[in-house]
């Protein structure tokens, strides 16, 4: 820093206040809302957690302590619950970015229609999640699914299933359905980065006398984890959280099989009248979404990895 | 050499073909059977194509007045509202969003960096979590059924992911361009209004669709906050006919269909900005 004129230096203070509060009147509307719609409801959801809080307006609210917590902890419920969700996003995600990256793969060998193939992978992502679930769940219709009338012409069922109602199948559709949704946003975020990777070292590899397998794991996947590791993030918070495509293609049954965390939350919270509950499960569901990106974050991401 | 060529082209080719069928194949069941009458949808074995095509499904949502089911008469309303509240939910979160993304970018001042951690903070939070409070709050103040509490809620969400796109695109603006600007006398906001937007045009396109894509596909906070007919989005809509058999399920098709039209189109039309926003914020999964 070299030494400046005293007047100068007094204006260009007078100046950075001047910028400071012009900034805080540019974000004054932002803040308005997101302290009103965001901040304050985490923070009166963490505090209701604590309470006994039975639903309806004038009902009064006891503070009970960490009772909230306790009583979901020791419910059977609730931990099938976990689990199941814990296989939704595992299975569900796992698969979208195997075929995800299948998808890539392909698109990046140019096929024939290459071009066409990745317009059409933005189509089911833009179709509304209601709208993919409910068609889905007429696919699997057991009166006039499209599910069933394949199958029947392939002459692999004798009569139409009841597909939703089998407790093994229910969560699995319900999978392949948001499959069908969320893997083409896996597909178009690999492709788009492997069509940035550079071509030299894999020539050089192969030069080097490198199989394509052997390139493949060594330089293609090392260079891909970057863009691996956002569409895992980002998948894996939104499939821990998920609720709509299950509230509609099966309302959480049969008989729980296909209840997820989030489900069972707006369950306790607007049906079984159980505020207080509902909050603390919310708020684990937050402090997981937290600390599943932080694990991933800091396993998978290795920025300086240069040989 | 090039018939290996040739036969890898092939197979390469062949490879397509299943993840085609896997895209199209349900788009175009649903397609076939919105054209097509209750007794073709029911029957065994199946018909693929409509036996009796029709376009009926579609003319009662259209003109929901001679419309026989409740069904097309409350799609008819549903793409209103949520034609509405998409609408008013992108130009919100544009006008004040850019506003605060210029001053993240461009103004240093001491807590810059911990708020632009705390925008990308927020888009963490899932909707479960902030849900409880604001419907105590808004049954308080009797605004269950109005469209203005989705419109603010829904900012819970939106707001943050608009701002984080913007501040991506006006990074690239070129600050000897807005040096320019000021020592010809500019004001920040007229820097921001004069210089900055217009050069950001497209980055605001594609920050408007991303909200407006996000804003249709709600369906938590309106499934809460609605429960009249008069005030349902179509999310919230066809969620509430599908499980009942006796409404028209053929109506409901053409419904899913017309709701599934917006956002597609809109999405092919900028299918160029879509996987740059997609690695940008990634909100939409």
């Amino acid at each position: 820093m070299t030494v400046k004129p005293k007047p100068f230096r007094k204006q260009r203070f007078s100046l950075r206040q001047q910028d400071a509060r012009t900034a805080w009147l540019l974000l004054f509307p932002s803040l308005l809302v997101m302290v009103g719609v965001t901040l304050w409801p985490v923070i009166s959801t963490f505090i209701l957690s604590f309470l006994n809080a039975p639903t309806g307006l004038n009902q009064t609210r006891t503070f009970v302590g960490l009772g909230n917590y306790l009583v979901m902890l020791r419910d059977q419920l609730f931990w099938e619950t976990v689990g199941r969700t814990m296989y939704f996003t595992v299975v569900s995600v796992g698969l979208e970015l195997i075929l995800g990256l299948a998808i890539a793969q392909l698109i990046h060998s140019r096929p024939w229609g290459w071009k066409f193939l990745r317009i059409s992978l933005i189509i089911p992502w833009a179709v509304p999640t209601i709208v993919n679930g409910a068609m889905w769940r007429w696919i699997y219709s057991a009166d006039f699914g499209a599910l069933n009338g394949l199958l029947m012409q392939l002459g692999l069922i004798k009569h139409y299933v009841p597909w939703l109602t089998l407790p093994n199948m229910a969560m699995n559709l319900v999978i392949a359905a948001d499959i069908w949704h969320t893997m083409p946003f896996v597909a178009l975020v690999l492709q788009a980065a492997l069509a940035t990777l550079p071509e030299d070292l894999e020539e050089a590899a192969a030069v080097d006398g490198a199989n394509a397998w052997q390139r493949f794991w060594q330089i293609r996947m090392p260079l891909l984890r970057p863009a691996i590791l956002v569409a895992l993030i980002v998948r894996t918070v939104d499939a821990f959280r998920v609720f709509d495509i299950v509230y509609i293609i099966t309302s959480g049954g049969p008989a729980y099989k296909t209840l997820t965390i989030t489900y069972l939350t707006y369950l306790n919270s607007f049906a079984f009248g159980k505020q207080g509950i509902g909050a603390a499960l919310s708020f684990l569901i937050s402090a997981f979404t937290i600390v599943m990106a932080l694990i991933y974050i800091r396993f998978l991401y290795r920025p300086e990895e240069t040989q | 050499m090039s018939l290996r060529k040739l036969f890898r082209k092939v197979l390469l080719f062949l490879l397509t073909l299943p993840v085609f069928f896997f895209i199209f194949f349900p788009l175009l069941w649903l397609l076939s059977a919105s054209l097509s009458n209750q007794v073709d949808l029911f029957s065994v074995p199946i018909h693929w194509i409509p036996q009796h095509p029709t376009i009926q499904n579609y003319m009662d949502i259209f003109f929901p007045g001679q419309a026989a089911s409740s069904v097309p008469r409350t799609f008819a309303v549903a793409l209103l509202n949520s034609f509405k509240i998409a609408s008013a939910v992108t130009v919100i979160c544009l006008f004040i969003g850019s506003l605060a993304a210029y001053a993240l970018v461009r103004i240093p001042f001491r807590f810059n960096h911990s708020m632009q951690l705390g925008i990308i903070a927020t888009r963490m939070i899932p909707e479960i979590s902030l849900v409880l409070p604001l419907f105590i709050i808004a049954a308080r103040l009797q605004l269950i059924n109005r469209p203005v509490v989705l419109i603010l809620t829904y900012m819970s969400f939106a707001l943050p992911y608009a701002i984080w796109l913007m501040t991506a695109y006006f990074q690239t603006v070129p600050i000897e361009l807005e040096d320019a600007a000021r020592l010809d006398g500019c004001s920040r906001l007229g820097i921001l209004f004069r210089v900055v937007i217009p050069i950001s045009v497209p980055g605001l396109v594609s920050t408007a669709m991303f909200v407006f894509l996000l804003a249709w596909d709600e369906f938590f906070y309106a499934l809460i906050f609605t429960s009249t007919l008069a005030a349902k989005t179509v999310p919230v809509a066809i969620a509430e006919f599908v499980g009942r058999y006796a409404v028209n399920v053929n109506g409901m098709m053409a419904g899913g269909i017309l709701a599934a039209i917006p956002p597609v189109l809109v999405a092919l039309i900028f299918q160029r900005y879509i996987v740059s926003g997609m690695t940008a914020g990634a909100v939409k999964g």
